[in-house]
């Protein structure tokens, strides 16, 4: 993945939820985003993923400018798999119904071929008993699954995943932090919002600490968990890795 | 002590969950026995029914029930129609429609029904002559622009109850603003539409009574014309109320079990 954001600005009304945010880099396969709550981790993503508009900046993503109007917006979401940290499924359908109608409806595949690919997509994760069950009849880990492979069925060219465990127990967050693991390993781009500290010092090629609208730190997770310079850094990583 | 608590009583959450005791459930029995025995009772031996002079105007009652059931099944469609139709206004990014439709909804639900149907009937017969060749269409547009309020606000509120996420979750997709209309608000909001929307027919069936002001021989203007004739005052209006219990009361058991179907999970 290729990532280039430019004095990336979002301001909600006075406040600046990310101020100036600059960063470049290059075959990079998992950037995780680590933080304080309210730090803008979440909004940077969006702005990304194409659901925020930045008050001003510029994003570039592997060589192509997003552009931030409606139409040109809706073709960015199209490329890219999105997942939230809940509610992603659609509560009347079928986990398989959940990842065929998009392959029909927005990526033009005929029902056989969005159904083979959903399927196919299942049996790798181990779901396809859970096919016909609606969200209500999964655990939130399997429902977590089914949203990762909703996302990935339509061959993403990179994977954001916002916070995807946090409404998760601990047995749940292992089973789908697994499923994000195998990600990784398949080459899979992927952009990840995180509380898991441990799973982004093992998973991350790069971590960006975001506090304040800002990006304190960013360098590989060895720097970042082994040796931060910034003393925001040190002060977060001191708080949430004590217990 | 602890029994009669019990009774009275019913335990928290939604009524169902629980089945009633044992002892509550016989008293009900009994008390609804009871009732029945003493409403018959009643009847047969003071208030002295006589029921000749109904049956003599069966078919013009008849006729009357029908001519109901006509106005009510086409102003329940249009307004159907009518009330989605204000119900997106509602929500529309262009500020005149949306205050339009604000407007109009407004105005509609703080207007008695009976003073409406004037307003509109004397409007139209002023504004384009209409006359009695148009007295049953004139009829059923008052009452589907009435209820049709009514029911906007009822898809507004199914709409607004899918939650943002889901919302969120199909601009994440991909999905145009159709698709996320057609895929995934609307299915989610039908379920969430239905009963009210349901239990709203039973209204719109009682509402259309009062189209009897304007002389359309529907079942309660027959009820009217027939008693003024046969003097059975207490017995065709009698006649009047069965007539509409058929009607409403299984239309409002389907509302009440639709409900209970459709409470689920999200």
């Amino acid at each position: 993945m290729k990532l280039s954001l430019q004095d990336v600005v979002k301001r909600f009304g006075t406040h600046t939820v990310i101020d100036r945010v600059s960063l470049e880099f290059d075959g990079v396969h998992c950037l995780a985003l680590i933080g304080p709550s309210g730090g803008g981790k979440s909004t940077l993503l969006r702005i990304v993923a194409g659901l925020e508009y930045p008050t001003s900046g510029a994003v570039v993503l592997n060589d192509k400018a997003i552009e931030y109007h409606d139409e040109a917006l809706l073709r960015h979401r199209r490329s890219i798999g999105t997942v939230f940290q809940a509610f992603n499924l659609f509560p009347h359908m079928t986990a398989l119904k959940n990842i065929t109608l998009p392959l029909e409806k927005v990526h033009g595949r005929t029902p056989d071929e969005a159904r083979d690919l959903a399927e196919g997509t299942l049996r790798r994760f181990q779901l396809l008993d859970h096919a016909h069950k609606r969200p209500a009849e999964l655990s939130g880990g399997q429902r977590q699954r089914v949203a990762i492979a909703r996302a990935i069925a339509i061959k993403p060219q990179v994977v954001l995943l916002d916070e995807p465990t946090s409404a998760l127990d601990p047995e749940m967050t292992a089973e789908v932090l697994e499923l994000i693991e195998e990600l990784k390993r398949e080459g899979r781009d992927l952009l990840l919002v995180t509380h898991e500290m441990g799973f982004a010092r093992r998973l991350a090629d790069r971590v960006a600490l975001l506090a304040n609208g800002r990006i304190e730190e960013i360098g590989p997770p060895e720097q970042i968990f082994g040796a931060p310079e910034s003393a925001v850094t040190k002060g977060f990583l001191s708080r949430v890795l004590r217990y | 002590m602890e029994t009669w608590r019990d009774l009275v009583l019913a335990p928290g959450g939604a009524r169902g969950d629980v089945s009633p005791p044992p002892v509550a459930r016989v008293l009900n029995s009994l008390f609804a026995m009871l009732v029945l025995i003493g409403v018959v009772w009643i009847s047969l031996t003071t208030l002295h029914l006589d029921w000749g002079g109904v049956w003599n105007f069966r078919v013009e009652l008849f006729d009357g029930w029908l001519m109901t059931v006509g106005i009510t099944a086409e102003a329940l469609v249009l307004s159907t129609v009518v009330g989605f139709i204000l119900a997106l206004g509602q929500r529309s990014y262009v500020l005149p429609v949306r205050y339009l439709a604000r407007f109009f909804v407004e105005v509609v639900r703080c207007i008695p029904l009976l003073a409406l149907i004037y307003l509109f009937w004397y409007g139209f017969e002023g504004a384009f002559g209409i006359g009695n060749e148009y007295r049953i269409q004139s009829g059923i547009l008052i009452l589907t622009l009435f209820e049709g309020a009514y029911i906007s606000e009822i898809f507004r509120a199914g709409i607004e109850s899918v939650g943002k996420t889901q919302i969120e979750s199909a601009r994440a997709i991909g999905f145009t603003r159709t698709q996320t209309y057609r895929y995934v608000i609307i299915p989610q909001a039908f379920r969430q539409v239905l009963p009210p929307l349901v239990g709203q027919l039973v209204s719109l069936i009682k509402d259309s009574s009062l189209l009897s002001v304007i002389a359309i021989a529907e079942f309660t203007q027959s009820a009217q014309q027939a008693s003024s004739i046969n003097y059975d005052n207490l017995e065709t209006y009698f006649a009047l109320a069965v007539g509409y219990l058929v009607l409403t009361v299984p239309i409002s058991l389907w509302s009440r079990w639709l409900e209970r179907r459709f409470k689920y999970e999200t």
